[in-house]
């Protein structure tokens, strides 16, 4: 008997549509363009602050739009739920605490985590002086 | 207990070799019973159905590692698949990411060879005399790997992983975990010797993470926390060298 | 050495990915603020001049621009291959040119406040 082995096709553009966990996965990785994005408008917004106090100003002021507040409100979102929260639930992975017999339960390193995130978080906001 | 039948549809995949030049769907109608797992209307197609029909299987009891399948496109253990949390109407295909030799068989000579590319065995540095041959390992050191050496090589975490999907020279999830076992087992002094493998860019860093692997893993193995473990020791150990610092002797 | 420089830069993305995790909500929470009109306190040109003109303040935003550009530059790099584009050399010097891009405009409009 011949062996005739058969070699099922993949797309490599369009694998994830395949099910819902490869779609939440590539959901995930484009939170990217958000690091990236938000990353260069700060940097921008160093150029206006090193530039002088109109400059500073007008960039403030360019920010100030409906439309800019969907799109922070919406990035803020997605961040947190496809960043922020996903992240977290994978760093116990990376680093399991071996307690003798006994792991450390996920659990604790993740809540750890949370309770880091809002300090840092109410720290930072507290330092721009939002309340 | 209950002798009440459930009818369901099994759409499988079928393939020849010799007379077809794509796979195909048959459709079965097999009466059920109620506490079933899929690999049980497989058999009962085999053995009142169709004869003809190609599949692994072997032990029935999630320990062999054979009968891996796509059962409605989730790569799953169909000895281990109840039908009580299936639909009426259930697609079974061969396992993703593996070229099909006929029917639901599918070819795992790459991730065979894989398995033994990294060096699956205690490896030791030193020679001890035979009297000294005895390893004590407590309970606490066999912990820090245990779960690693559950894994029955169903090749189900090679089905889920896209990146394997992508790129067939992906050494993969399987390969990566075993090998991290021995990494872990204090009686092993190999771990450099493996460094090659796992530090080559179809090692390790091909792993973007996905925990498909993980989610699909019949027993448990958890291989995208071995591989995340191994990219934390990658990255330190390359730093070691940088810094002089000895890197780990095992 | 393409083992090592994967190492690094793996690095490099995994802190990003940690400390973004941890920044990111907030500083996006501020650009948030800044579009509804109600500019902090601290963000007023004066507030926010002084706190990059210290050293402190110069090395906590380069430290977060540099790990956050490097986290999304190796994490594009895939998403690229993700999506079918296998020129991996080619995306991988694009990623990280973008990547050098942000570091350097970081680190000298940061010299420029003082």
């Amino acid at each position: 008997m011949s062996r005739n082995p058969y070699v099922r096709p993949i797309s490599t553009t369009t694998w994830y549509m395949r099910n819902g966990r490869y779609k939440v996965y590539v959901l995930r990785e484009l939170t990217s363009f958000l690091v990236m994005f938000y990353s260069f408008l700060t940097i921008y917004g160093l150029a206006a602050l090193a530039a002088s106090a109109e400059r500073w100003d007008t960039f403030l002021a360019s920010q100030q739009s409906t439309a800019m507040i969907v799109f922070h409100g919406v990035a803020l979102l997605y961040f947190l739920f496809f960043q922020t929260f996903p992240w977290f639930k994978l760093a116990p992975k990376a680093m399991p605490v071996q307690m003798g017999e006994k792991k450390l339960p996920d659990s604790y390193i993740i809540i750890g985590h949370y309770i880091a995130w809002l300090g840092v978080s109410v720290f930072i906001l507290w330092l721009a002086g939002a309340f | 207990m209950s002798t009440q039948t459930r009818q369901m549809e099994l759409e499988v995949m079928r393939y020849d070799p010799e007379k077809d030049d794509a796979p195909w769907f048959q459709t079965y109608s097999v009466p059920c019973m109620e506490d079933w797992v899929i690999l049980d209307a497989i058999n009962y197609v085999k053995d009142n159905l169709d004869t003809t029909l190609a599949y692994r299987w072997s032990c029935h009891m999630m320990v062999c590692g054979s009968c891996g399948m796509m059962v409605n496109g989730e790569p799953s253990l169909t000895c281990k698949t109840f039908i009580r949390d299936l639909p009426d109407k259930v697609r079974i295909e061969p396992l993703e990411n593996f070229p099909i030799e006929r029917d639901l068989v599918v070819v795992l000579d790459d991730v065979m060879q894989k398995l033994h590319q990294v060096q699956p065995y205690i490896i030791r540095k030193d020679d001890p005399p035979a009297e000294d041959k005895e390893y004590i390992q407590s309970r606490g050191a066999l912990a820090k790997f245990k779960q690693l050496t559950m894994c029955i090589n169903c090749m189900c975490c090679y089905a889920a992983c896209p990146q394997y999907a992508l790129n067939k020279d992906f050494i993969g999830p399987a390969a990566l975990a075993l090998a991290h076992r021995y990494n872990r087992d204090n009686r092993d002094q190999g771990k450099s010797d493996r460094l090659d493998i796992l530090a080559d860019h179809d090692g390790v860093w091909d792993c973007s993470f996905v925990g498909a692997c993980s989610e699909v893993c019949p027993k448990h193995v958890d291989p995208a926390a071995a591989i995340q473990q191994m990219k934390v020791d990658g990255a330190l150990e390359f730093w070691k060298q940088k810094m002089g610092i000895p890197g780990d002797k095992s | 050495m393409a083992i090592a420089k994967k190492a690094v830069v793996w690095g490099l993305f995994a802190a990003g990915g940690t400390l973004t995790s941890f920044v990111f909500p907030a500083l996006i929470a501020l650009f948030l603020l800044i579009a509804t009109g109600n500019v902090p306190e601290g963000l007023q040109f004066d507030q926010i001049r002084t706190f990059a003109m210290s050293w402190l303040g110069k090395a906590c935003l380069f430290i977060v621009l540099f790990l956050s550009v490097w986290h999304a530059a190796h994490r594009l790099r895939v998403v690229a291959h993700d999506f079918g584009i296998r020129k991996d050399a080619l995306v991988a010097n694009a990623v990280y040119t973008i990547a050098a891009i942000g570091t350097v405009l970081a680190a000298f409009y940061l010299l420029m406040i003082s």
